[in-house]
């Protein structure tokens, strides 16, 4: 039936992170791979700082290319407000995969309201299956603290079926010279972490 | 099997305008249609333009036409009210080669300030449209557009929306056709629209409507899925692939080709069921039709006339149609979450001009651009704004309503003082220099600030008219600001460098208390553009500084206060000083440790 056998990850992040770059790759390994893939993505104002999501949906035949609450196995999140506001996507029980970086949004630079202080405690509590990591930091150590979606990335990898070499020749097609190197150290960094 | 590519749908359309020998394209920039013209001005062998706006782009895809070549022009929704002058005639001259308008409708508002449904300019224009459905669709029926272009000797509407232009799905490409250009042959009475000629064209217009009706009918892409139950959804362009999901084995009648409708094949098709749906974004312009067809049909009673469309929502407006894919739960959501609105970029250029604005008493008559976002607090820094190029138009009639409500005449130089009009380079160019004319020809006597940051920065940093650069980075003349302003009569021109406050600051009391009109250029390089800055991040010195929170007021987000301690984040930082200046203990400094 349609719709059925589709499969859904939401990366969810800050205008400027990166999220579409990272969705990218993802798609494009699933692609690789042989699937039906679909994405959709935020251009235009909100990337300016502003909450940005993207969505990847993959299997025989994909139609929306927007996932439905509750159907992600899986979220991105290259920052923890940003993992609060869209744990509702998960399927129940799906698995976190975030990055220990906080961005104070603009309500919270002027003092109108608090950053949630605890925001990584109760991502833990509200989705018992997350990992969360310094995914800049790891990253940073692999030679550029810009490939933090990377590392989150193979953190990932392990529950998709693509093998590392798929997506290792993925991220050689579409990651510039310069970055190619961090890339994939942080790709492995995050897959090993993420049990493979 | 040729090789299936991931692309967005805008990809997907230029690389479709290409292989049907699309040679010409013009555009402005405008989320989210942007993204065709860059793409198809990478190809091989095609001439591609940023024109200064969607009028222009869509004029000059019109000569094309007629000088013998394929063309396009491609804006979105809100450029198409820009462009409606020629939009409205030219299905009265019709084509030499073929024309499409690639329109990208905003639904949402993702990046837009209104969700405006452009299907109605077809209908009102008696235009041919084609919707697709997802990126494969984009690049099928890009190609369609073009025959039924020249078939029906018309420019055809290629509508899209955001969740087309903006997602990636697999593209299989066919054999790329070729497009010999027609000879240009000189023929007045169908493109010189007289009256006496036009009268001629009209009758024509509504003939032809019956004929692309009769093509609607028949159009392959128009797809008829059988399904179970007496159910049946009628729906079009993306809205398609939430009904499919979220009704699993309904039947449904999925429009590729919306204008003129086929009504034949609706009734025949839908007649067959007990209840008919239509599933569309914004308007109920499929369910108006099908209504008029004494189908009643259920609609936009049940789904959402604003904003988009998802499954979810789809789903929550007919669950009696949603048996095989009910909702099962969902992760956490979250409440009272601080919201996160977009932002100006630490170092942005407009955050010193717009805060030494804002603590003028004066009106701020805005535009459309990054610029924007200074109407959030606590900047505060727009009073008004409602289109392109509108702030110095609506600066002006806001000062002459101020000058008769006080009963001054203009002689006594009442308000000159109080209205600012604020706009980017990219903008002015677009629609702000009529405004310019406007304000200088009738005596207007505000102030006129053009950002102009060398880029059109929001849409992501597509060349115009006062870069020095085109579309493809090459060089061509730039047109000088300053000039053009004293051109159009207006003596008082100066520039200002917005990362010196006290420039501002000083400029706009002297140009603000003038009693004539002036015009502020504030030029600084968009900070993630600039190649000259030195980026030495600025620190908070503990010992000085009292907690008074006065930097906060710019809302730069390197900026964080911490319980009570302000920070300076050096990785955000790009050293531009405003905070440093707006401190009155000075006690944010250039940090040392970086040197
Ligand atoms: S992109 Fe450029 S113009 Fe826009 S907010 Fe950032 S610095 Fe300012
Ligand atoms: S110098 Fe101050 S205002 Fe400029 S980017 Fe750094 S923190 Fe922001």
């Amino acid at each position: 039936m349609y719709g059925e056998a589709t499969r859904s990850v939401v990366l969810a992040g800050v205008g400027g992170q990166g999220t579409i770059t990272a969705a990218n790759l993802l798609a494009n390994a699933l692609v690789a791979h042989g699937y039906d893939v679909k994405t959709s993505e935020v251009h235009g104002m909100a990337q300016r700082g502003g909450s940005v999501i993207s969505m990847v949906r993959f299997g025989e035949s994909v139609a929306s290319p927007l996932v439905p609450l509750g159907e992600a196995e899986a979220l991105i999140a290259t920052e923890l407000l940003e993992t609060l506001r869209n744990l509702e996507y998960l399927v129940p029980g799906g698995k976190v995969i975030g990055s220990r970086t906080r961005v104070d949004p603009l309500p919270v630079l002027q003092g109108a309201v608090e950053y949630p202080a605890d925001a990584e405690q109760r991502i833990t509590e509200l989705a018992p299956d997350s990992i969360i990591v310094d995914a800049a930091g790891i990253a940073a150590e692999c030679g550029d603290a810009r490939a933090a979606n990377t590392v989150l990335l193979g953190i990932l990898s392990p529950l998709l079926p693509v093998p590392e070499d798929e997506w290792l020749a993925v991220i050689d097609k579409l990651v510039p010279k310069k970055a190619l190197e961090a890339n994939r150290q942080a790709f492995l960094a995050g897959r090993e972490l993420g049990g493979e | 099997m040729a090789e299936k590519r991931l692309m967005t749908g805008n990809e997907a359309v230029a690389l479709g305008a290409y292989h049907a020998g699309v040679t010409f394209a013009s555009a402005y920039p405008g989320t989210p249609s942007t993204e065709i013209l860059e793409s198809f001005s990478k190809l091989e062998g095609v001439y591609a333009e940023w024109a200064p706006n969607e009028k222009v782009a869509l004029e000059a895809a019109i000569g094309a036409c007629l000088g013998g070549v394929r063309s396009l022009a491609a804006m979105k929704h809100v450029g198409l009210n820009v462009a409606a002058d020629p939009w409205f005639t030219a299905p009265y001259i019709g084509v030499s080669g073929g024309l499409v308008l690639v329109d990208a409708d905003d639904p949402e508002m993702h990046s837009s300030q209104n969700e405006q449904d452009n299907r109605y300019y077809a209908k009102a224009a008696k235009v041919p449209m084609l919707e697709p459905a997802d990126s494969q669709e984009a690049y099928d029926l890009i190609r369609e557009a073009y025959e039924m272009s020249e078939r029906f000797d018309t420019i055809v509407m290629f509508r899209m929306t955001t969740r087309v232009c903006h997602s990636r799905g697999l593209v299989e490409a066919r054999e790329p056709g070729m497009h010999v250009p027609v000879p240009y042959e000189k023929d007045e009475v169908k493109r010189v629209m007289i009256p006496g000629h036009a009268r001629l064209r009209h009758p024509v217009m509504v003939d032809r409507l019956a004929e692309m009706e009769e093509f609607a009918n028949e159009f392959p892409y128009q797809r008829r899925e059988m399904g179970e139950g007496d159910a049946v959804v009628v729906t079009s362009g993306v809205a398609y692939q939430y009904a499919r999901e979220a009704f699993p084995g309904v039947s449904i009648l999925k429009l590729a080709m919306t204008n003129p409708l086929p009504r034949k094949l609706i009734s025949e098709f839908c007649e067959q069921f007990k209840q008919v749906y239509v599933v569309e974004e914004l308007e109920p312009y499929l369910e108006e039709s099908v209504a008029a067809l004494g189908l009643w049909p259920r609609g936009k009673e049940s789904i959402p006339r604003t904003g988009e469309l998802n499954v979810d929502n789809v789903r929550d407006a007919f669950p009696e149609l949603a048996k095989g894919n009910p909702s099962r739960g969902h992760g956490a959501h979250v409440e009272g979450l601080p919201a996160r609105p977009p932002i100006l970029c630490a170092g942005c250029p407009h955050r010193g001009i717009m805060y030494s604005l804002a603590r003028q008493k004066a009106i701020i008559a805005g535009d459309i651009g990054c610029y924007t976002l200074s109407v959030l607090p606590p900047l505060s820094a727009h009073d008004c704004q409602v289109c392109m190029g509108a702030s110095i138009t609506m600066g002006h009639g806001i000062e002459k309503a101020l000058e008769i409500a006080s009963g001054e005449s203009e002689e006594e130089g009442f308000s000159s003082h109080r209205v600012v009009s604020v706009l980017g380079d990219s903008t002015f160019f677009h629609s702000g220099v009529t405004g310019l004319m406007e304000m200088a020809y009738n005596r207007g006597r505000f102030t006129v600030v053009i950002l102009d940051n060398r880029t059109t920065a929001m849409t992501g940093f597509q060349d115009h008219p006062g870069t020095g650069t085109t579309l493809q980075k090459e060089p061509t003349i730039t047109v000088d600001i300053e000039m053009l302003a004293r051109s159009l009569g207006i003596e008082n021109v100066r520039v200002v460098d917005p990362y010196d406050l006290e420039e501002c600051l000083a400029a706009l009391q002297e140009e603000m208390n003038r009693d004539a009109p002036s015009v502020v250029i504030s030029r600084r390089a968009c900070v993630l553009r600039d190649k000259t800055l030195e980026r030495i991040p600025y620190e908070v010195i503990g010992e000085e500084c009292n907690e008074c929170g006065l930097c906060m007021r710019i809302a730069c987000p390197a900026l964080v206060k911490r319980g009570d301690e302000i920070k300076i984040l050096a990785d955000t930082c790009t050293g531009c000083s405003v905070c440093a200046q707006v401190c009155k203990r000075e006690a944010i400094m250039k940090s040392r440790s970086e040197s």
